[in-house]
């Protein structure tokens, strides 16, 4: 996930190697190494809670405060137990499936009340866009309450219909979206109705492909934060077969008395990070622009 | 040629009713109508299934706003923002200014210091769970910690009613840095170079250039990553679920606004009339802390070029 600055321009690079390094290197090498000795030891602490579970989940449960901080007695079988036990390969199919749904709709919701925002004409259109933006001030928490009967009355409870459907779309999404349709020339959408494309074919062939590195970034963003929902499942899933992984990770916690065993919910905790830790690694990217680009709604 | 005209904007209409439509039905029954069934339920008392609901006056608002237990809540709401955003974000500012640099091996940094978005609330507050545990956590059993502070071992970080809530930040701070790292890092990135050279040259030093060009030129990203962190802070529910449940009791020292609706051992968890409204009050409250923090972006936010 290492912040690569995606837009920093190649000279101003070039320019900071001819100024700041250069200044650092009067002030002599010394300096160079303290500076590795503070960033490695912030690092050490930054890693910390990540390094000692990761420490805890490879020992045998009975050895694991005998040295809590060092390596040792190896063994695999932890991870094995909290895979099994915790029944966390039914809880990633369950995040994956609700996560992709989520992120699927809000990208189809977005992109068209983003392109009729942007480029069409119709009445009260102002007012609209006051509309769904007001609704970005309203917190997740304060409608969860009379959204968990909804679901209920809809019998949606234990269900990826439940799990899903109420965050199909996404004020933040339409905004941002919006955002860089504004950006496109009125020239292409000009050109494009002298070729015949109706705003469609205007938003498939021209429009879409033009901001696909934003599209890119909320499409992350939509997967993580559904993913990372915690409240909302604890809600509505009662039935143990329909827990995500994170409300399935607070099930195992509550479930492993044994303390011969108790670091069975550690390796879990360490299953359950795994698959994001990949995402990130994979698009980091477009996390970066993603975050920056204003997520409020985190 | 004007009804052609006509006809071509009728269907302008129709099309950005079809665009519109599934995100407006989806915001509409999703958050627009539980805000304001929310609001009326607020009056109102109802038995757990919410089938059977009273209807009260409005003061009811007045009477929730005024109890000792909403009190409660929002001073530890409050107590918790306190505690997690000035750190966070200074903290956060000390990793991105360290790894502002052009040093071999500085990518490797910069994951690091970013890797905390990557755990969820679950996996983070279960990582501090095994940490802070008293009897088998990790920091119970290293020596010299515990004779440092003697309140890790017993009764516990988390279990201690004067510690708790701190346990619980700890936590929420370091699962929050790496946005915060990343953020500020992109801010930094967007300074000219030519601001911290003139300094140099008018002879500022490393401080002196810190404090009179980095964080004014940050003033936009810096009010941006408190805004997201103050609305994340008085959201806070997962941490409290998995580390305190509340608790300790009886102060209820972690019992926050959330805490107070959807807790397992809330007192109201089976009220949704009063569930409703201390939803409705913390959008209100939400929605002031908002409208400060814009005014006081338009206030003091020097906005760079």
């Amino acid at each position: 996930m290492s912040v690569q600055p995606p837009a920093r321009p190649r000279s101003r690079e070039r320019a900071r190697a001819g100024t700041a390094v250069g200044v650092d290197h009067v002030r002599g090498g010394w300096r160079m190494v303290g500076r590795y000795v503070v960033l490695v030891a912030v690092a050490l602490l930054v890693l910390f809670p990540i390094y000692t579970t990761l420490v805890a989940s490879l020992k045998p449960g009975s050895k694991v405060l005998d040295h809590p901080l060092l390596p040792g007695n190896f063994t695999l079988q932890v991870f094995r137990d909290a895979w099994t036990e915790g029944r966390l390969g039914r809880y990633l199919w369950n995040s994956t499936v609700v996560a992709v749904l989520v992120t699927v709709a809000q990208i189809a919701t977005s992109l068209m009340s983003a392109y009729a925002f942007a480029f069409l004409r119709f009445p009260l259109k102002s007012f609209w866009f006051v509309v769904f933006l007001g609704t970005l001030l309203v917190p997740l928490e304060a409608t969860l309450v009379v959204n968990r009967r909804t679901i209920d009355s809809l019998g949606w409870l234990n269900s990826y219909q439940g799990l899903a459907v109420p965050f199909f779309a996404t004020a933040f999404g339409t905004f941002l979206m919006r955002q860089v349709f504004l950006q496109i020339p009125k020239e292409l959408r000009e050109a494009g109705q002298m070729d015949g494309l109706g705003h469609w074919g205007f938003m498939r062939e021209v429009a879409i492909p033009l901001v696909r590195p934003t599209l890119g970034a909320l499409a992350l963003f939509s997967f993580l934060t559904s993913w990372n929902q915690y409240l909302w499942p604890n809600l509505i899933t009662t039935e143990e077969k329909m827990n995500t992984v994170q409300t399935g990770l607070r099930l195992l916690n509550s479930s492993v008395p044994d303390i011969e065993r108790f670091n069975v919910p550690i390796a879990g905790t360490v299953i359950a990070a795994l698959p994001i830790a990949l995402v990130l690694i994979v698009f980091q990217r477009q996390l970066v622009r993603g975050l920056t680009a204003g997520a409020v709604k985190g | 040629m004007s009804g052609r005209s006509l006809g071509r904007r009728g269907r302008e209409w129709m099309l950005a009713l079809v665009m519109l439509g599934p995100s407006a039905v989806i915001l509409g029954v999703f958050v627009l109508y539980p805000l304001g069934r929310a609001v009326w339920l607020g009056h109102q008392r109802c038995d757990a299934q919410a089938k059977n609901c009273a209807t009260k006056s409005w003061s009811e608002y007045t009477d929730v706003f005024q109890s000792r237990e909403f009190q409660h809540s929002l001073w530890v709401t409050v107590k918790f923002a306190l505690l997690t955003v000035p750190i966070g974000i200074a903290l956060g500012i000390g990793l991105a200014v360290l790894a502002d640099r052009h040093l071999r091996g500085i990518g490797f940094f910069r994951t690091v210091f970013s890797s905390t978005v990557a755990t969820s609330v679950a996996v983070a507050s279960l990582m501090w769970l095994f940490l802070l545990q008293p009897s088998r956590g990790v920091l119970a059993n290293v020596g010299w910690l515990q004779d440092l502070f003697p309140v890790i071992k017993s009764p516990g970080l988390l279990h201690d009613p004067g510690t708790a809530l701190s346990g619980v930040a700890l936590s929420s701070i370091w699962a929050n840095l790496g946005f915060t790292f990343i953020i500020v890092t992109a801010g930094l990135q967007s300074i000219p170079r030519e601001l911290h050279e003139s300094a140099y040259v008018d002879g500022a030093g490393g401080w002196r250039r810190f404090t009179n060009v980095t964080i004014p030129m940050l003033g936009p990203t810096l009010v941006f990553a408190s805004v997201v962190l103050t609305s994340r802070a008085f959201q806070t529910f997962g941490e409290i679920d998995l580390l305190t449940a509340g608790g300790p009791t009886p102060q209820d020292s972690t019992s926050t606004m959330t805490y107070l609706i959807y807790g397992r051992t809330s007192p109201i968890k089976s009220d949704a009339g009063l569930q409703s409204a201390v939803a409705v009050l913390l959008f209100i409250v939400l929605l002031v802390l908002s409208l400060l923090q814009l005014r006081g972006i338009e206030k003091r936010v020097h906005y760079g070029s």
